[in-house]
C-alpha cells in the first residue's frame, strides 16, 4: 500500500491506522498467519498497531500477545500462562536504552565498576533470551540500544569506561556477538535507525513520563517498520531482484545520443562520481546474491557501449539479464521474471523517469518502484526499503548469480539439441538426494520459506522446526541437490511425509524454480519411494492446497501417476499412489552416493 | 485562531482517530460520547491534534481536559497551523 511504503509519513500513518487496516483487511489478499509475543520494557500498544499495518501489506496476518508494562522479564525468564497458551511463533523484545538498568550513574564510576555493571546487564539479557528460547523454542527479534540523549560530561560519555555512550557502545557489541551465535536470534538495529532518525525526534521524554512510550510518535512507524522488515524476512517475504534503467540511473546523460565519451560517469565530475558510487553500491547486493538485471529503452548495442565505459563498475556479466528495447518496461521486467523463473514481485525497479515509474506500478502492483532521480535517492530508498533484510546469508546466496549465469548458459545448449531427453542427458545431471543433516538446515528452512510456486503446500518451517522434522523417527525428510556440468545449484528441493501405519502422507513437497524442467522431482520421488519400502510403507498420500501462486504444481502428484482421491471447492486436492508396482521414473540425472553416510 | 474552524478540524482528527466518519465533536463532548475512546486511542488523539494544528499540549493538560471544549481553547491559543 502506498502509505506504507518507505518514505512514508509518520503522522499520517498514526492518524488514519484504523482506516488504513480497514482497507488491507479488505484488499482480498491471503496471508499467513502468525502469532507475535511483544515483550517490551515500555507501553508497545502503539508499536504493535502499526507494526500489524506493515505485516498485513506484506503478507503476514499477525495475532499479538502484548507483555503488561515493564513485565518483559518476568514474561520471558518465568514465563505466565496467558504466554504460555499463546504459544508465540516469534517473540519481539521491544526495550531500549530506558531499560539499561545498570547504566553507570556517573562517568565518574571506576573502570572495575563499569565492568560489573556491564556484566549484569548482559547476564539479565541473557536470561531472557535462553528462557524464551527454553520456554518457547521460536525466533527473538530484539533490538540493540539506541545512546541516552542526554549525558553529563560531554563526549567524555561516549569513550570513557563509565559513559553512557560506551555503555551503549558495548552492550550493544554483546547483542551483535549473541546474534551470530546463535540461529534464530535477530537483532532490529535501533543504534542505526535511532542516529538515521535523529536522536532528538527519536526520543519524547514527555511521551515517556505520560505513557511510557519509548521512542516519539514521529519514530514509532520506523521502528515498527524496521521490525516488521526482519519478521517478513524470517518468512520469506524478501525481494531477490533489481531491474535498473541505464541513463540517468547508473550514469549521467543518454548513451544514444551522448556517446560512451559523452556519458557522466567516474572521478573526472561530480556527477560522475555519484553514479559511480552508486554502482558500487550495486554491485554488493549482487555478491549477496541479489540479481541484477537491466531494464532500458535503449538499443541493446548503446547499453552495452555504457556498461563497457571505462570507468563503469557494473559490466554487463553482473546482470542476470539485459533488456535493452523499446517495450514497455512491465512487459519487460515480466518477461525477465519468466526467463529467471521468479515472480514479478520479486522484483525492485529503480528508474529516473517517473512515467517510467508509473506504468510500471499501475501494471505490476507487486513490483516496488524507486523513482531515482538522483544517485543518492536510489541508495537511500534501497537503505531503508526494507526490500533485503537479510536474516541469514547461506553459501548459496553467495553463489546465486554464478548459478544464473550457469542457467544462461544452460538455455543457450538448449537450442542445439533436437529432443530434450538429449539435451537433459547432455548436461551430466549429478543430484545427491539425503537425510537433512546439520550444515544444510539454514539453506532448507531458507528454501521451504521462500519457495512459491514448485511448493504443493506452502508449509512454513522456523530452524527449530526444520531441525526437528530432519530428526523425527514418525517422518520421511529428504533434501536434494543438484549440480551438472555447468555448475552446482545446491540444495534445490525438499519433501517430507508423516508416517500413518502403512501410509505416508506428504506435508511438505517443493522445489526452487532455478531446476525446472530437469526432471528432479523425479529423482526425488524415486528416492522417497525407496525409502518408503525400506520402511515397510506401501502407500503415498499428496495434498495440494492451492495458493495464489503455485498453479504450476496442481496436477503433479497425477502427472507421477497417482490417483486422485478428492477435490474441494476452493481448488486442494488429496491424492493416492499404491507404491507396490512402482518403477523409477528418473533417467537422466545419476544418483550420487551419500556425502554424509547413511543414517 | 478562528474557534469554529478549529471545531471542525478537530471533528476531522476525530474521524480520522477513531475511524468513524459520522462523528462531529461539541465542545461538550466527552470520552463517555465515543465509545472507543479509551487510554490507549487517547494517547493517538493527543498526538493526532497536536500534529494538525502544530503545537503540543503540556503534560498536565493532556489528562486534565474535561471536555472537547477546552481542547478547543488551548488549541487556539497555542496552534500554529
Amino acid at each position: 500500500m502506498k502509505e506504507l511504503e518507505y518514505p512514508f509519513d509518520p503522522a499520517l500513518i498514526m492518524r488514519r491506522r484504523r482506516a488504513i487496516k480497514k482497507a488491507l483487511l479488505e484488499d482480498g489478499s491471503s496471508r499467513i498467519k502468525k502469532r507475535i509475543a511483544v515483550l517490551a520494557g515500555s507501553t508497545a500498544d502503539d508499536v504493535v498497531s502499526v507494526m500489524e499495518l506493515f505485516l498485513l501489506d506484506s503478507g503476514i496476518e499477525p495475532e499479538f500477545y502484548i507483555s503488561d508494562y515493564n513485565r518483559f522479564y518476568e514474561d520471558a525468564v518465568f514465563g505466565s500462562p496467558e504466554l504460555d497458551a499463546f504459544r508465540p511463533e516469534i517473540v519481539y523484545i521491544h526495550t531500549n536504552w530506558r531499560n539499561l538498568a545498570y547504566m553507570p550513574q556517573s562517568p565518574a564510576e571506576t573502570a572495575e565498576r563499569a565492568e560489573e555493571l556491564l556484566e549484569a546487564q548482559r547476564d539479565y539479557f541473557r536470561q531472557i533470551w535462553t528462557g524464551i528460547v527454553q520456554r518457547y523454542g521460536c525466533p527473538v527479534v530484539q533490538n540493540n540500544f539506541d545512546y541516552p540523549p542526554y549525558r553529563r560530561a560531554g563526549s567524555f560519555e561516549g569513550w570513557s569506561a563509565a559513559g553512557t555512550g560506551a555503555f551503549t557502545d558495548r552492550m550493544n557489541v554483546f547483542v551483535s556477538e549473541y546474534a551470530r551465535h546463535n540461529n534464530g536470534f535477530y537483532v532490529n538495529d535501533i543504534s542505526f535507525l535511532s542516529a538515521a532518525v535523529g536522536l532528538r525526534q527519536w526520543n519524547d521524554p514527555e511521551a515517556w513520563h505520560l505513557y511510557k512510550n519509548a521512542v516519539s510518535r514521529a519514530a514509532v512507524p520506523e521502528l515498527a517498520f524496521s521490525v516488521s522488515n526482519i519478521i517478513r524476512s524470517v518468512y520469506g517475504r524478501n525481494k531477490k531482484v533489481i531491474a535498473l534503467d541505464l541513463d540517468n540511473t547508473l550514469w549521467g546523460g543518454v548513451i544514444g545520443d551522448d556517446g560512451q565519451e559523452g556519458i557522466e560517469l567516474g572521478q573526472e565530475t561530480a556527477a560522475g562520481q555519484a553514479f559511480q558510487e552508486v554502482q558500487d553500491f550495486l554491485g554488493g547486493y549482487r555478491k549477496m546474491g541479489v540479481l541484477l538485471t537491466v531494464c532500458s529503452k535503449n538499443e541493446e548495442e548503446n547499453a552495452l557501449l555504457g556498461l563497457n565505459h571505462p570507468e563503469s563498475r557494473l559490466r554487463p556479466d553482473d546482470f542476470a539479464a539485459i533488456k535493452a528495447n523499446w517495450l514497455p518496461k512491465d512487459e519487460n521486467i515480466s518477461q525477465t521474471a519468466q526467463e529467471l523463473g521468479l515472480l514479478t514481485e520479486s522484483f525492485v525497479f529503480a528508474d529516473d523517469n517517473p512515467a517510467e515509474c508509473e506504468i510500471v506500478r499501475e501494471q505490476l502492483p507487486g513490483t516496488a518502484v524507486v523513482n531515482a532521480e538522483t544517485p543518492d535517492i536510489l541508495m537511500d530508498r534501497l537503505t531503508f526499503g526494507g526490500w533485503f533484510e537479510v536474516t541469514s546469508l547461506t553459501e548459496d546466496d553467495l553463489k546465486r548469480n554464478e548459478q544464473y549465469a550457469a542457467n544462461a548458459k544452460r538455455l543457450s545448449q538448449k537450442k542445439r539439441f533436437e529432443s530434450y531427453g538429449d539435451y537433459l542427458l547432455s548436461l551430466e545431471m549429478t543430484a545427491e538426494i539425503d537425510s537433512f543433516q546439520p550444515v544444510q538446515l539454514s539453506r532448507i528452512t531458507q528454501l521451504v520459506n521462500k519457495s512459491n510456486q514448485f511448493n504443493l503446500t506452502t508449509k512454513r518451517l522456523t530452524p527449530a522446526q526444520t531441525e526437528q522434522l530432519g530428526k523425527s523417527p514418525e517422518h520421511i525428510a529428504i533434501c536434494g541437490r543438484l549440480s551438472d556440468k555447468f555448475g552446482d545449484s545446491g540444495i534445490v528441493s525438499v519433501v517430507c511425509g508423516r508416517i500413518e501405519g502403512k501410509s505416508l502422507h506428504i506435508e511438505l513437497w517443493l522445489m526452487s524454480c532455478r531446476v525446472l524442467k530437469r526432471d528432479m522431482e523425479y529423482a526425488m520421488l524415486d528416492e522417497l519411494v525407496r525409502r518408503c519400502r525400506e520402511r515397510g510403507i506401501s502407500e503415498l498420500v499428496g495434498y495440494y492446497y492451492r495458493t495464489a501462486k503455485n498453479a504450476m504444481v496442481s496436477e503433479l502428484y497425477g502427472s507421477f501417476g497417482f490417483e486422485r482421491v478428492s477435490l474441494s471447492d476452493s481448488g486442494d486436492s488429496v491424492w493416492r499412489l499404491d507404491i507396490n508396482g512402482y518403477k523409477n521414473k528418473n533417467h537422466v540425472i545419476k544418483i550420487k552416493e551419500y556425502s554424509y553416510g547413511q543414517e | 485562531m478562528d474557534r469554529n474552524e478549529v471545531m471542525e478540524r478537530l471533528s476531522g482528527v476525530f474521524r480520522d482517530v477513531f475511524g468513524d466518519s459520522s462523528i462531529t465533536v461539541t465542545d461538550s463532548t466527552t470520552s463517555d460520547d465515543i465509545e472507543d475512546w479509551d487510554s490507549i486511542e487517547h494517547i493517538n488523539l493527543i498526538g493526532a491534534v497536536e500534529d494538525e494544528f502544530g503545537m503540543r499540549f503540556k503534560m498536565r493538560e493532556v489528562s486534565g481536559m474535561k471536555n472537547v471544549g477546552e481542547m478547543a481553547d488551548i488549541v487556539c491559543q497555542r496552534g500554529t497551523r
